[in-house]
């Protein structure tokens, strides 16, 4: 059984982004690039299932610019087997990118293809749903634990009341949350087999999709601030701020 | 224009998220329909009927529908999408599952977790964890949105909406509910309290936990918790408050032994008022603090408790 896992190339968790003066968007020049920390899951999790014997092969699949062949060597490292680059110098919308993916999918018929929940640039939370409503597969999103048994899988999803468990027949698409797993790191030597490693760049023609935007971005602006309060010296001097001053207890 | 409404219940009641949605969706257009989809949830439908600004309630009762499963709830949705200009959901677990996949199915964009409606097209949600809020238009025919609740005022009860059946039964049979864990507490829930307590890394493990819960009891407040205190496995999940976790605006929320990561603050900062305690005088929790308490948590905690 293949596995596809998605890895997508955002700014760096740690870097607190700033808007550009004329609010355009934000300013990612120079800025560090890392993979979606999501996407570091779900490439924990099909290297799991291949190491488990329950994949054969595992997929790394990026939709993006020449740099996010970066990222796909990262998950090559990690333990793909091969890596598929979607061209494509903007920055698509969800749809789009659930399109192109669906596409490979025709193509390389997976059993399982597994997302992150959601990138930490656009915070969308998207892509994942549109390709189960695209390509007919099952859905399991927020995925805590993937559970492949032969034709079914149980999938155990982070909800706001706890956790569900459901079962859905193969194949499946899983979006990671952040308690399926913890990420490993990649050995030096798996960073310079993963060179050699094959990594295949297809554009949108050839997979038949004509991009289509349905948002206009309009403008970025920076959050209101909130600024600091004081520091109050006791608890004592905490409670009679929050009773007589702030008024909320 | 028409707007259709994807209610969150729980076959007997309508859980508040969707009243904030139904505020979103009143501030596009005046022509709101409510879909209660689920399982003997004739109770949800009478109680949504009574939300304010509400004209219809559409009920789907039928056992494909009992747990809101994405695959059959799309299906539905998307057959009664025919006529609407815009499909709202809260921007919960539930609308967050369900609705990108009406939209791929209609072909159209979803746009996420809106925080300002400036006109029927155009709509304001935050990005990179709250550091930016974009301005988006979009530029479809039917309007895909799911709504952050913290961002919206609850609608009013004074409605008397009509109530009509909808027979069309979308049973994909691709996925079957096995069953869940629900963390069960009388406390509120954390995304409609008050006032919210949370613990950090700094709380050390699950059992001092307890300390913050004898604040909440006294105050009325939920507990919840930061990612690292999740991931240490000191609680559950359902506690996290954060980007990727629940987003929690509540007039007081007290963060305690909690550092302050981007992360965090992007589930919290829009509290009316915020309150650290820290051991470090540097945790960045300060920089957006009201009122900031370096104090031993472990000290000052139960002496918070004790003077209320």
């Amino acid at each position: 059984m293949k596995v596809i896992v998605t890895v997508k190339r955002v700014i760096d968790y740690n870097v607190k982004v700033r808007v550009k003066a004329d609010g355009s968007d934000v300013d990612l020049n120079n800025v560090k690039m890392a993979m979606n920390p999501f996407c570091e899951i779900a490439v924990e999790e099909a290297i799991r299932l291949k190491e488990s014997g329950v994949a054969t092969e595992v997929i790394a699949v990026s939709v993006g610019p020449k740099a996010c062949q970066e990222q796909l060597r990262t998950a090559l490292a990690l333990g793909a087997d091969r890596a598929i680059q979607v061209e494509s110098d903007e920055q698509l919308e969800s749809l789009n990118v659930a399109k192109l993916l669906a596409k490979v999918i025709e193509q390389e018929q997976p059993g399982v293809v597994i997302l992150g929940k959601q990138a930490i640039d656009t915070d969308n939370n998207q892509t994942g749903q549109m390709l189960s409503a695209l390509t007919g597969m099952a859905q399991g999103t927020f995925a805590s634990k993937i559970d492949i048994q032969g034709d079914k899988a149980l999938v155990t999803r982070e909800v706001d009341g706890g956790l569900q468990t459901i079962e859905l027949a193969m194949p499946i698409i899983a979006t990671t949350d952040l308690r399926l797993n913890e990420p490993r790191y990649a050995s030096l030597p798996n960073i310079m087999k993963a060179k050699r490693k094959p990594l295949e760049v297809k554009t949108a023609e050839e997979l038949g999709v004509s991009i289509k935007a349905h948002t206009k971005l309009l403008s970025v602006g920076a959050p209101a601030e909130r600024k600091a309060g004081i520091k109050v010296a006791d608890v004592a001097e905490l409670v009679d701020k929050l009773k007589n001053e702030a008024k909320v207890i | 224009m028409s707007i259709l409404v994807i209610a969150e219940h729980d076959n007997d009641s309508i859980k508040s998220s969707t009243l904030n949605t139904v505020t979103a969706a009143l501030a596009i257009a005046d022509d709101v329909t409510v879909l209660v989809a689920g399982s003997n949830c004739q109770g949800a439908a009478q109680s949504a009927a009574k939300i304010s600004g509400v004209s219809t309630v559409l009920v789907a009762d039928n056992p494909a529908y009992a747990n809101q499963l994405a695959e059959n709830m799309r299906a539905l949705i998307v057959e009664l999408a025919e006529g609407k200009s815009h499909l709202l959901a809260p921007a919960t677990t539930s609308g967050k599952n369900i609705m990108p996949g009406v939209a791929a199915l209609l072909d159209v964009g979803q746009i996420s977790e809106i925080i300002k409606v400036e006109s029927a097209d155009v709509f304001e949600r935050p990005v990179y964890a709250g550091n930016a809020v974009a301005k988006v238009q979009s530029l479809d025919a039917i309007k895909v949105i799911t709504v952050r609740t913290t961002a919206f005022e609850e609608a009013g009860d004074t409605g008397s909406a009509s109530i009509e059946e909808v027979t069309a039964i979308c049973d994909a049979g691709k996925s079957t509910f096995i069953g869940e864990e629900v963390v069960v507490s009388e406390r509120p829930e954390l995304t409609a309290a008050k006032i919210v307590i949370s613990g950090g890394r700094g709380m050390g493990n699950g059992e001092n936990f307890g300390l913050l819960e004898a604040v909440a009891d006294k105050l009325g407040a939920a507990v919840g918790a930061s990612r690292a205190a999740v991931d240490a496995g000191f609680v559950s999940n359902d506690m996290q408050v954060g980007q990727t976790g629940k987003i929690v605006a509540p007039d007081l929320y007290i963060a305690v032994g909690i550092s302050g990561a981007i992360q965090h603050l992007a589930g919290m900062k829009d509290s009316k008022v915020i309150v650290a305690i820290n051991k470090d005088e540097e945790a960045p929790i300060f920089s957006i603090a009201d009122y900031g308490l370096v104090a031993d948590l472990f000290e000052a905690v139960p002496e918070l408790e004790s003077s209320l």
